[in-house]
């Protein structure tokens, strides 16, 4: 195999990797796709709602066959303290209504295989369970990579080796990640029958609930809790940013399990069975985070280029790593037409990122990063709304002060006006 | 749901690990507690100890998420790759 020179070398299986070797393989193009994972999906964790539009760009109507798991119709934001929840719910018939705007709840490992399997029918040759260790790099140049002292060839090589990219990291296109950069995502796959799914969470067929809080999921640091249901199973999760870990002694195991106990969330959950304890990163630092995107002979995508963009009430990173992998591999069909697989040949890649949703939502949401990382969202905020919303709703015969008075009060016992002003400084910022 | 401790959860996922190659080593002198503290808490499989002294680590039931890489590389990690083709958790769900 050494001696072969393939049009373009992957790596990294997930949803960037894969949709890029789709593409080139159906321009009549040699590609080699690797992943380190037994098989494609094996290593990859997501909370997870797939936003289906950049996917449906490459296969139309794609959810007719492939295994997604529901589609959202249900939408529900949460702020929590320990004993207590203000829930926002929307639910429509109309979310999801056309394919372009649907999401759909999906399971990487059951997920990426049917992309994978797309590759192969392309002509992908798929190579799972190899470990690239580097890029080979001549004059400068990216000309292929090596595993384990295999070396294999290739015109260009795309990296799409997720958050981890160690590939990019060893190249010097990007610096080790920090952590403020990324949160841990930990997460459970509960089985439960599927009616009882339906009946809890008023929802019928194949509809879906995606449900994401804040505050108390992660006892007031900075992150989130998430919940998704699946088919027959929920996915539960916490996500927690790094560079807040030691604001309580709490572990991460121990914050998940708290959460699974918070009142509001252990009812839909009883009597399910834990199948699977997953943890992966996320990219957490938006347009902060980007590397160096195209060299000679190489470029990066997906989670790897930190395509992620985190709102506390939605996570998206799967539709910006099909469409990062989608604009790379077309990049590359230009080069190949060009003869010219140098950085200049390859940078209609970051032409292209630039005027698509990505750098495009990146760039219009720089300001959340900030946001996501200030204590009154995460602690006071739902202390003031518990508060609130406690006198709002209680009812026990005593005289009541006047409700605009209260809240006045009982938003200055929580924040103060320093506070308060910066706040939505940081909010009109970042809209 | 009964409570499971993280080796039980651990315990439902698939690993094929690599006896030989540890994927991650650590400084097991490394002396600052701070540090110490966030990689013991950080850990989502509960693998990192401080007994006596010295931090303690075994890279059976890593679920390769990078955590301790990005709080602690050259403190109290001294090596981090990702495990061999094929080696360490196979996730069927994900
Ligand atoms: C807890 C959590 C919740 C999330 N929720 C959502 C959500 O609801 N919606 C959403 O859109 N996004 C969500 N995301 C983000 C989303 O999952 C990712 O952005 C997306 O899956 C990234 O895809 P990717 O192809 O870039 O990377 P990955 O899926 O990580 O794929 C990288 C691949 O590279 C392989 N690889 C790595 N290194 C090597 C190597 N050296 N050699 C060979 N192969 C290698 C790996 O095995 C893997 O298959 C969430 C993430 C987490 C962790
Ligand atoms: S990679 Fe993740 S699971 Fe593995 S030892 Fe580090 S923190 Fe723990």
């Amino acid at each position: 195999m050494s001696e072969e020179k393939f049009d373009a070398i992957i790596v990294g299986g997930g949803l960037a990797g894969a949709t890029a070797a789709y593409i080139l393989a159906n321009a009549g193009m040699e590609v080699l796709l690797a992943d380190r994972g037994d098989f494609c999906g094996s290593k990859n964790v997501t909370g997870g709602r797939l936003y289906a539009h950049s996917l449906e760009k490459v296969f139309p109507g794609f959810a007719e066959e492939a295994p997604i798991e529901r589609k959202v119709t249900h939408e529900k934001i949460s702020l929590m303290t320990p004993k207590s929840s203000l829930d926002i719910g929307f639910s429509s018939e109309k979310l999801g209504e056309d394919p372009e705007s649907a999401s759909y709840t999906i399971l990487h490992s059951k997920f990426d295989p049917w992309l994978a399997e797309k590759c192969e029918e392309a002509g992908v040759m798929l190579v799972p369970g190899i470990r690239v260790d580097s890029c080979v790099v001549e004059d400068g140049k990216v000309v292929g990579i090596d595993a384990g002292g295999e070396i294999m060839y290739s015109d260009v090589v795309i990296i799409a080796d997720g958050v981890n990219s160690l590939l990019a990291q060893k190249l010097g296109m990007k610096k080790e990640l920090t952590p403020h950069e990324v949160a841990v995502g930990v997460k459970e796959v509960i089985k439960l029958d599927e009616e009882v799914i339906n009946q809890r969470f008023g929802v019928r067929g194949n509809e879906g609930v995606a449900w994401l809080s804040a505050g108390d999921a992660t006892a007031g640091a900075f992150g989130g809790g998430l919940l998704y249901t699946n088919k027959d199973t929920i996915s539960i999760g916490i996500v927690a940013t790094l560079a807040d870990i030691g604001y309580t002694d709490i572990s991460i195991p121990d914050l998940l399990d708290r959460y699974k106990e918070h009142p509001a969330i252990k009812p839909y959950i009883e009597g399910g069975e834990t199948i699977e304890y997953s943890a992966h990163l996320v990219p957490e630092a938006g347009v902060h985070m980007i590397p160096e995107l195209v060299r000679d002979g190489v470029l990066v995508t997906g989670d790897a280029a930190g395509f992620v963009v985190n709102l506390g009430f939605t996570v998206r990173g799967m539709d910006f790593a099909v469409e990062s992998g989608r604009l790379a591999a077309e990049a590359v069909i230009r080069a190949k037409e060009a003869g010219d697989f140098s950085k200049e040949g390859l940078s209609s890649y970051v032409d292209a990122l630039n005027e698509s949703f990505i750098m495009k939502d990146m760039k219009a949401l720089k300001g959340f990063p900030a946001i996501l990382s200030r204590r009154e969202v995460f602690k006071d905020l739902p202390e003031m709304v518990d508060d609130i919303c406690t006198k709002l709703f209680t009812v026990s015969g005593k005289p009541s002060m006047d409700f605009i008075m209260y809240v006045i009060n009982s938003m200055a016992s929580h924040l103060s006006v320093a506070q308060l002003t910066s706040l939505v400084g940081d909010i009109m910022d970042a809209f | 749901m009964a409570k499971m401790s993280v080796d039980d959860k651990l315990g439902l996922d698939l690993f094929h690990t690599d006896e030989h190659n540890p994927h991650i080593t650590v400084n097991e002198d490394y002396d600052d507690m701070e540090e110490i503290r966030k990689v013991l808490l950080a850990c989502p499989a509960g693998l990192y100890h401080y007994e006596n002294g010295k931090v303690t680590f075994s890279h059976e039931g890593c679920l390769e998420c990078g955590t301790c890489r990005v709080l602690s590389i050259d403190k109290v990690v001294k090596s981090w790759d990702h495990p061999m083709g094929g080696a360490g958790v196979q996730f069927r769900q994900g």
